[in-house]
Parts: structure tokens; sequence; C-alpha cells
């Protein structure tokens, strides 16, 4: 049924048709909404049976998802930013031991300095953690994606994490189809546990492993989330014959037959993208985007074949790895080895800093005229004032303060802007 | 009157930017206006900026309209369509930044434009009869009981824009809340409708 | 209690034998047909308390449950020298995730299983004191907090262990541990006022709380039944001497662990919803030093001059627990 509904609540609802046993939640914007709706439903009953766990930290969320889990049961949490890091050593542990949680990441930027906007520092940081990663591009995208990410996990035994830009999705309210309980669940069957705890056949699960096993297990879980490259399409596929509308997969082309120039992205920015591509389109340019719904595992030769033939590849992201430079950028370059692309790592929208049709258009006219230098990182809409000042102040004395209070000033009242 | 401040690149996308504080209804309000839309068909696309919960701080909420499906969710600086619901915000905020010399203001006030400061910017950098004020927060206490102005608005907003109808505003605010004070919060919005068609109210 | 006492009068011996007693309050321990959910073939040290206390807290459990107990492990030497891979000595459904959320753990596995309407399926959250009392402690009040269904044993042998026996928040003034050595002004571990886990269960105003030893082996399993008829959150803290972390011989550890009942320094009790319901007297009150004597942690203050001046400090600490928690009988207590 398609209803004017905010990006949580959606998610909220998609996430419930799934029949989850254990939702363990604890509250960080912006996914706060997604946890609201799921304790109100899990209360009137409209979600049974279900145990809702009010948890102290998102270290014990993910904790109690992986004891459930461990114990049989279909469980859930969502999280964001400095939540995500918080329960960092429960992430490694739930793919290690290979338990199919599902998690909603609302995609915000990591501290310091604090700031509770929209990027994908979060999501990025936790890139390695043997974690599924899907990214929504859009808050339909989010809801389809959740329903296939259940199955995904419990096929593969792997936990997921569904990505969601915060505030920009989560928060906006739209149309949008929210599936049935009939149709999930003709989807998505009952889950039956490859490992579980019980009484009647007991196993002893998270032993130690020395330096004789321990290569051995770390690969499997490397070739398990690699079986998620073949996987990903087939539920996407099935996705669409039972929901009857295109959603998941591993990528996603738009307009890229013909182009000389593709714009790769993760997430929500990939809608306002699409919007520059018709606009160049129209204006005669050969220009198309790849929006990549699966980063990992990272699908290579999909990526490697969307591209190939390509003259110039514009990565951008909203995360870079500090001292080096773009994270996405240097896998697509990867999946490009030896081909005679350029590719151009461009970082943009940190910590919820708008990324508009204006920019990117901007940036395309700059690529396309050799004033961006590819495999370099470049900041999208960087006030180099601002910076050269501060860096001038760390020149003249010693006790130059925090950079995020001198910049503030310099940068004035928040208020006085219009939003 | 029909939706206008159109771009020139965007056909049937309608903008609108609504600036209040926290506590006043503004999420609320474009909200609203989206499911108005969206009841009559079109794509409707409602945000908030986003901040800690904090009651009084200046809060802005969007709705961007179209005939078309919406697919980038990116801010809107190009309003075609302003809503200021609370005067004090004038001088501390930016609320007319990006708004075109076509784009329809409606400001929630008793007083008149040249008492708020406003004669002469309102005369020169926007269509005069475009710019409407509208005591909106004195008919919610009328027909809501309570200083909230932002369905008011809305009623006035649809009978000035022609974006959404005013019936499409109310049958929002039925959906959205429980018996009587969907039913004051509708009064609110048909009399500051009514307020802005019958033009009684005060111009620049 | 839940048994009365079993006096036991063997010369020079402080055994704690069943043959003396009728069947049906002999221990589980004494069953043949006891489950064994920690079986032989673990690595633990000769002497482990914490080894010992753990067989007869699961096995208790799993009589008292007709075998239907999941248990949840943080990291620590229980956990390690129970899975010294590629074997495990346990025989009932285990599972180890962190070190610091066993009791987040098995507030899910409790919540897995009333969802799926097992509630039938018992919880046993374990771990050291580090795991309990510091690392895990935000996951311990959390688990008290929101009433899960879960019995938490914590097992102190006061310090971390496994890594080499550093200084906890459990370990006790003046003991010597890695991070605590007995060197410059302060001799051992600092005189803080501790981290009372007992009575901070009991401010959280759980169902049930209760403190035993290895000492008294039938008292710790009719407090483990006692707790298994109980529903909600509840908290044994069994105190486990370690020979190696103690510098004890593997051979003193139930007598070690007597002695610190027996001194006052270790309060035996129960508690239900944040009051003490019973406590344990102390059948022969100890001086401190005759518990210190015996423990290469406390050899330090043995020497040349010998520091009278700690050993009244924690005798003053011993006197306090007896007046507070009335150890001693009336007779006694003058």
């Amino acid at each position: 049924m398609r209803e004017q509904l905010e990006g949580s609540q959606a998610v909220a609802r998609a996430v419930a048709r799934c029949r989850p046993e254990v939702v363990s939640a604890y509250p960080i914007s912006p996914q706060t909404h997604i946890v609201e709706a799921l304790s109100d439903m899990v209360r009137t009953g409209e979600l049974a049976p279900c145990e809702y766990l009010l948890v102290e930290s998102e270290f014990a969320a993910m904790s109690a998802a992986i004891g459930a889990s461990a114990a049989g049961a279909r469980a859930y949490t969502a999280t964001a930013s400095q939540g995500l890091l918080y329960m960092a050593e429960a992430l490694y542990n739930a793919s290690g031991l290979g338990l199919p949680v599902v998690m909603t990441l609302a995609n915000r930027a990591i501290g310091a300095p604090i700031n509770i906007w929209n990027d994908h520092s979060d999501a990025m940081s936790q890139r390695d953690s043997g974690w599924i990663q899907l990214y929504a591009e859009s808050n339909q995208a989010a809801v389809d994606l959740h329903v296939q990410a259940f199955k995904l996990a419990e096929e593969l035994s792997l936990p997921v994490m569904v990505c969601m830009d915060g505030f920009v999705l989560t928060h906006a309210v739209e149309p949008l189809e929210i599936p049935s309980q009939e149709q999930v669940d003709a989807y998505l069957p009952v889950y039956t546990p490859r490992q579980v705890l019980d009484p009647e056949v007991p196993v002893t699960i998270g032993a130690m492993v020395g330096p004789e096993a321990f290569t051995e297990v770390r690969y499997l879980a490397h070739a398990k989330q690699m079986q998620a490259l073949d996987l990903v399409p087939e539920l996407a596929a099935e996705f669409a014959a039972s929901f009857g509308r295109p959603s998941g997969g591993l990528l996603r082309r738009y307009r890229t037959e013909g182009a000389e120039t593709i714009l790769v992205a993760l997430g929500s920015v990939l809608g306002t993208i699409e919007d520059v591509v018709d606009e160049l389109r129209d204006e005669g340019e050969r220009i198309g985007a790849l929006g990549i719904t699966c980063f990992r595992p990272f699908p290579l030769d999909e990526i490697r074949e969307a591209l190939t033939g390509v003259t110039r590849v514009v990565v951008v992201e909203r995360a870079f790895a500090v001292g080096i430079g773009g994270i996405v950028g240097q896998n697509v370059r990867l999946a490009l080895a030896g081909l005679p692309s350029v590719v151009y790592d461009v970082v943009a929208g940190l910590g919820g800093r708008a990324i508009t049709r204006r920019s990117l258009r901007n940036l395309v006219e700059e690529v396309q005229e050799g004033r961006v230098e590819p495999n370099r990182l470049h900041f999208l809409d960087l006030d180099r004032k601002l910076v050269e000042r501060e860096l001038q102040r760390l020149q003249e004395k010693r006790r130059s303060g925090p950079h995020a209070e001198n910049i503030l000033r310099d940068v004035g009242v928040v208020a006085a802007r219009s939003h | 009157m029909r939706p206008g401040g159109r771009r020139h690149d965007d056909d049937g996308v309608f903008e609108v930017r609504i600036h209040g504080r926290g506590g006043q209804g503004v999420v609320t309000a474009a909200e609203l206006l989206s499911v108005a839309a969206f009841a009559e068909g079109k794509d409707a696309l409602a945000f908030p900026t986003f901040g800690s919960e904090r009651t009084g701080a200046p809060v802005t909420a969007f709705c961007r309209i179209s005939d078309r499906r919406i697919r980038s969710h990116e801010p809107i600086v190009e309003p075609d369509a302003l809503i200021v619901q609370d005067t004090t915000l004038l001088h501390q905020v930016d609320l007319f930044g990006g708004a075109g010399p076509e784009a329809y203001v409606l400001i929630n006030t008793g007083r008149g434009l040249d008492e708020l400061g406003l004669g002469d910017f309102a005369a020169t950098r926007f269509r005069p009869e475009r710019v409407v004020t509208v005591a909106a927060t004195d008919i919610a206490r009328e027909h809501l009981g309570r200083p909230l102005p932002n369905a008011a608005l809305l009623g006035g907003f649809a009978a000035l824009t022609g974006a959404v109808s005013v019936e499409s505003v109310a049958n929002a605010i039925r959906g959205r809340f429980p018996g009587r004070t969907a039913e004051g919060n509708v009064a609110a919005a048909l009399a500051a409708a009514d307020a802005v068609r019958e033009g009684s109210v005060v111009r620049a | 209690m839940a048994r009365p006492p079993v006096k036991f009068f063997q010369v020079g011996s402080f055994a704690a034998g069943n043959r003396l007693l009728d069947e049906e309050e002999r221990s589980v321990q004494a069953d043949h047909g006891r489950s064994n959910a920690l079986t032989k073939g673990h690595r633990a040290c000769q002497g482990c308390g914490e080894a010992l206390g753990a067989r007869y807290v699961l096995d208790a459990a799993m009589r008292a449950t007709e075998n239907r107990v999941i248990a949840v492990n943080a990291t620590g030497c229980l956990e390690v020298f129970s899975t010294p891979y590629p074997e495990s000595s346990w025989q009932l459904p285990w599972v180890h995730s962190l070190f610091g959320n066993a009791p987040a753990v098995a507030s899910g596995v409790a919540a897995a299983l009333k969802a799926k309407g097992r509630a039938d399926v018992r919880v046993i959250g374990q771990g050291g004191d580090g795991g309990t009392l510091d690392i895990g402690f935000a996951c311990l009040s959390g688990m008290f907090e929101r009433g899960d269904d879960v019995l938490y044993v914590c097992y102190d042998n006061e310090a971390y262990m496994n890594t080499g026996v550093q200084r906890s928040g459990a370990t006790p003034p003046a003991a010597r541990t890695a991070t605590t050595k007995p060197v410059g002004a302060e001799p051992g571990n600092a005189f803080g006022q501790g981290k009372n886990a007992p009575l901070i269960a009991m401010a959280h105003e759980i169902p049930y709380v209760a403190t035993a030893t290895v000492a008294e082996l039938h008292d710790l399993e009719a407090k483990v039944e006692r707790a298994m008829e109980l529903h909600g959150p509840r908290y044994l803290h069994v105190l486990v001497p370690c020979p190696l972390g103690w510098g004890s011989e593997s051979r003193d550890t139930i007598r070690i662990a007597r002695l610190a009942k027996e001194t006052g320094l270790f309060p035996v009790f129960e508690a239900e919803h944040g009051e003490v319901v019973s406590v344990s007297k102390i059948r022969r009150r100890v001086a401190v030093e005759e518990y210190l004597r015996l423990q290469r942690r406390f050899a330090h203050l043995f020497g040349d001059p010998p520091r009278t001046d700690v050993i009244e400090r924690l005798q003053a600490l011993a006197d306090r627990n007896v007046r507070r928690f009335g150890l001693l009988e009336e007779a006694e207590a003058a």
C-alpha cells in the first residue's frame, strides 16, 4: 500500500513485517524514530511474538542481539555513528560467530567534532568488520533492502547492515510502498539457524581458536561474504518477482550507455546525481551514474564491467580515509586496475553538508576541464579561506585553541544562516 | 491563483520553505503539506533541517511538490514559497535567502508589513500581491484554543498559492489529529484561507 | 539458608564429604547421574577455585531445571580453560561472546527463549570479577534494571587472573597483583572503598542476591537451587581462591575460602529485593592474619618489619563486616 510516510516509520514497518523475535534498541539520533515505532508495535501487539529490550548502551544492544540470535531468534537492532563505534567489538563478534543479525545504520558522522548529521564515516569505519553492507539510495530502497537483508543474512549466516542516510532519508516524509505481511511471509521463511543453543543438542559457541586454525576460520568468513555477490542479485530478482518492483542488487546503473563520464556514489546523493545526469544529458553530455548498493562484499567484477570503456570515473563519497584519501575511490580503482579510465576521488557532504545539483554540475565541469587532479582526494565545496585562516593561527601561536571553536567563530553564529 | 516561481529547468516542481521555532509545529506543517499534495496525486517530499530537540530554537522545514517522481533530497535553496511562522526570526535568520522575485511569502502576524519593517523590502524584491500577512496565531487561538499557527498558515498558503487545495489541507489535518483537535485545526485553516482570499489582511 | 547447616566432626580436617548424610541431603556432585555440565579434561590450574565453583553451580542448576540451562560465559579463566581448541568441557549449550557483555548476551538469550515460548529453559550468565564488576558492569546493571530472567554468577578471584594477575575492582586492599606491587609507600592495592557487588546488586532490588564460597559447597548448591526457583534477575557472588594469583598452595583452596568467611572478610548471606534475609554465621571467629599468611599476595605484610598497621586496617574491615552483617551468633557478638 502506497502512503505518505516518514522514512523511519516505513523502515520500522518493513522490519516488523519480517517478524523479528528480539529487538534490542538504544536511542541515538537519527535512528530514534525507528526504534520508537518498533517499541509501539511491540507494545500494542502489532508485532508479536517479539521481545523488545531497552538496553543500556549500543554495546549491550548488539550483545543482546548476539545472544538472541545464538538462541535461534531473528534479531534486529539499529544505530548510528558513535553508537556503531561503541558496539564495534560486538560487530566483529557477531560476524565472527556467523550470526545473522540485521541492523539499520542511520548514517551519521563520527566525532570529534560531534556532529549529528549525515555522512558515511560510521559505516565506512566498520567496512572490514565482516558485516555485509547495503546502502539505500532512497527510502523505498531502504524499506525493500531490509526485507532482503533478513533473507540474505539467514541464508549465509552472516550479519547484514542496511545503511540509510541519517535525517536525509530517516526524517523525510514521502510516498512509500510498504509491503504487506502476506508478501513478506511469502518471501522470507521462518529462521532456521545453522547453529543454536539448544538443551536437547548442546553445542559450544565461541571457543578460542589458536594459530593452528584461526586462518581457516577467517578464510571462511571471507568466502561466505563473497557468496553474497551471487546471492544478492538472486534475492533481488526474487524480490522483484514477489513485490513487483525492482530493488536491491549489487549495483544500479543510470543512463550509463555510451557514457564518457560516470559518477559513482552510495546512498541518497544518487537521487540528486540522477537529476544532474538528466540535465547534462539534455545538454548533450555523455554522462551517467553508477550506484553501489552492495558495498561489502565489494563487487569488483561487476564494477569493472560497468565502468569498462568509461573515460572519467568520478567517485563522490561521504567519508574518507584520513591520511590517504578516498575509500570508495580506492575500492573502485582496484576494480579498474589495468584499465585506462581515470578515477577522481571526491569527498563531499561530510557532517551533513548538502550536496547540491549546482555543486555537482560544477564538479563535472571542473573534471572535464582538467581542473581536478585525478587520484588525489578532492574536497567538494571546501571553504579554503577558513582552512587557511586556521592554519595561519597554528603558525602564529602554540596555544591556538580547538579547531572547531575557531572555525565556528569565523563562520559566525549558526542561526544567522537561513537553514 | 496558480503555482508560480518555477525555475526554467523544473516543470511542475513547487518548493516551499517554512520557518519557525521549535514547538510551533513547523515540521508537522511541512509533513501535512506533503500529505495534502500526495492526496492530490502529486509526489511530495517533506523534511526538516535537523538538530537536537530544543524548544524555541529556529527550525526550518521544507516541502517539495512535483508532478513527477522526486529523486533528490537536496535542501531547497530557491523556494517558490516561504511561510514565516514567527516574526521574531526576522532579524535573526536569513528568512528570504534564495527566494526569487516570483516567490510567494506568507507571514504570520497581526501587524502590517511596514510595521515589521518589511514594507519596502517586500515591494521591491517580490510581487506585492504575493507577499501576504495573516494573523494565524490569533486565528488559532480563536478556533483551536492554542496559539499554534501551523494549520492556519497551511490554509492561508493553499489559498494564496493554489499549490494544494484548502480541502486537501483540511483532509491532511483530519488524518493526522484526533477528533476535536483536528476540527479546531481545520477551522483555523479554513478561517485563514478565507482571510487570505478575502484580502482582509494588511498588505504592503 | 535453604538447608540446615551440617556439622562435620572429623578431627583435623574441614572435609565436605557426603558419606555421613542421608541421600536426599547429599550434594548434586555426589550423584552419579549428575550432568557434569563442566566435565573433566579442562585445563584449569591444580586447585582452581573457579573450576570447582562452576562445576557445582552448573550441575546444581541443571538438576533444578531438568537439564534445561543455557550458559553465557564472559571471557576469562573459566572460558579459556574450558574451551581449549579443539576441545570443549561443556556438556550444556554454552556461548562465549565478549569480555564485557555476558549479562547483555544472557538478556538476549532469555528474550529469545521468551519470544519462542520456551521460558522453561533457563539462562545463566557467568564471569569473573573483572568481566562482571569492571568491564561488564554497565551490562550487569542493565540486566538487573530491566528485570531480565537471568541468574548471573560471578566467580570472584579478586583480580584479572587469566591475563597475568592484574588488579580489578574486586582486588582487596593491600593485595599484591602485577599492577599493585608492594613497592613504594603503599604496599599492594590501595585502601579504597571497594566495589561491593552484592550490595550494589541489592540496591537494584532484584529478587535474589547471595554470596557463597567454595568452602561450603552444600550451601553453594542450595543457593543455586534457591535461585532457580525464582524468576527475574538473580545474582550469585562466589569467592573462588586462585592458587596462582593468590600465591597459595593448591591444596589450601577450600581452607582459604573458609578462612575468608570465618575472619569476616567475606560475608556470606542471602538477600531478596534489597534486604538481607539470612546470614551464614561465623562458626569460629578467626583473626585476619591467619587468612593472610596462607597467601603470598600478602607476604609483604609479614616482612621485616611487619606491616602491622596494614594488617590492623584489614582487621578493621573484617570487624566492620561482622558488625554490619551480624556475622556472629549473639553470644559471641560482644
